[in-house]
């Protein structure tokens, strides 16, 4: 069943997967889920994550086999000589994992961060293109 | 089981979605019914002892997207967030063969007019952008600022 789906989220949650080797998150900060566009072509998978208040070099991701994990960490909002009066968004980190139908080529993969937003493209290998190509058969 | 096999070919489940976003903790989304009745961008406010300082979320935009005006008292920002995509031709020749698997940012014009507590100073308003949060600080006018009044002694 999992393979037919081409993304499925395996933590839909707003709180933070258990604690990884990077661990440096201590306090209870609120994880986001980023807003995500994901489309796809014939050669690639694309994929947008609007991740605002996040440093470029504050992006990690990670491909695992097909396990796909994309996490931000913002810079906590704070100004000094400041106080919040009004408050519409939020402090927090973002996270979120996809599980990935194809396989995918690890060394062809692009990211692009700029202005909060998250530009992934991933080329499908061309094993899973292959494989495609076999259907006709009959 | 499927609505139509076009479900079935992408594993595009749509009650699933809607689920996931029901449940969602989204930065902006986290109280729905708050949400309802404010704008787009959503907006933070920070107090200094002079000036205000406005917060905005705008992912994806840069200095150029935005208009911003000062009127008195009311900053207005105003702008379009533009579609991305397949069938934008992001991708060159490959434009007409995408499929969305999901579409969650939204697009599309936007206006926003915020209401500030005190007269702003438009020659002294600095605006600039930090990974799509838009800051702008905004001075209070001198002629809006609280002024002691000495009495005359007779």
């Amino acid at each position: 069943m999992e393979n037919e789906m081409p993304h499925t989220e395996l933590q839909t949650t707003g709180n933070p997967l258990p604690a990884s080797g990077d661990g440096e998150r201590t306090s209870t900060r609120e994880v986001f889920i980023p807003p995500t566009d994901i489309y796809e072509t014939s050669d690639n998978i694309v994929l947008l994550a609007e991740m605002p208040g996040v440093a470029p070099d504050s992006v990690d991701i990670t491909l695992e086999r097909r396990v796909l994990t994309i996490r931000g960490r913002a810079v906590k909002q704070e100004h000094a000589n400041f106080r919040q009066i009004h408050r519409e968004f939020g402090d927090g980190d973002y996270e979120r994992v996809f599980v990935l139908s194809e396989d995918i080529d690890r060394d062809r993969i692009e990211a692009k961060y700029k202005n909060g937003v998250l530009h992934l493209v991933l080329p499908k290998a061309e094993i899973a293109k292959e494989r495609k190509i076999e259907l006709k058969a009959n | 089981m499927w609505p139509s096999q076009e479900f079935n070919r992408f594993g595009f489940d749509p009650f699933a979605d809607f689920r996931r976003v029901q449940r969602g903790l989204n930065r902006a989304f986290s109280d729905f019914a708050t949400r309802s009745a404010q704008g787009f961008p959503p907006i933070n406010l920070w107090m200094g002892e002079n000036s205000i300082l406005v917060e905005a979320e705008l992912p994806g935009l840069n200095g150029d997207d935005v208009d911003i005006t000062v009127n008195q008292n009311v900053l207005t920002l105003r702008g379009e967030r533009k579609p991305v995509g397949p069938e934008d031709g992001q991708q060159g020749s490959q434009q007409l063969d995408g499929v969305w698997h999901r579409r969650e940012r939204t697009y599309g014009r936007f206006s926003r007019a915020i209401q500030l507590p005190f007269r702003v100073d438009p020659e002294k308003v600095q605006a600039r952008f930090n990974h799509g949060i838009l800051q702008i600080e905004l001075v209070q006018a001198e002629t809006d600022r609280p002024r002691k009044i000495s009495v005359n002694a007779e």
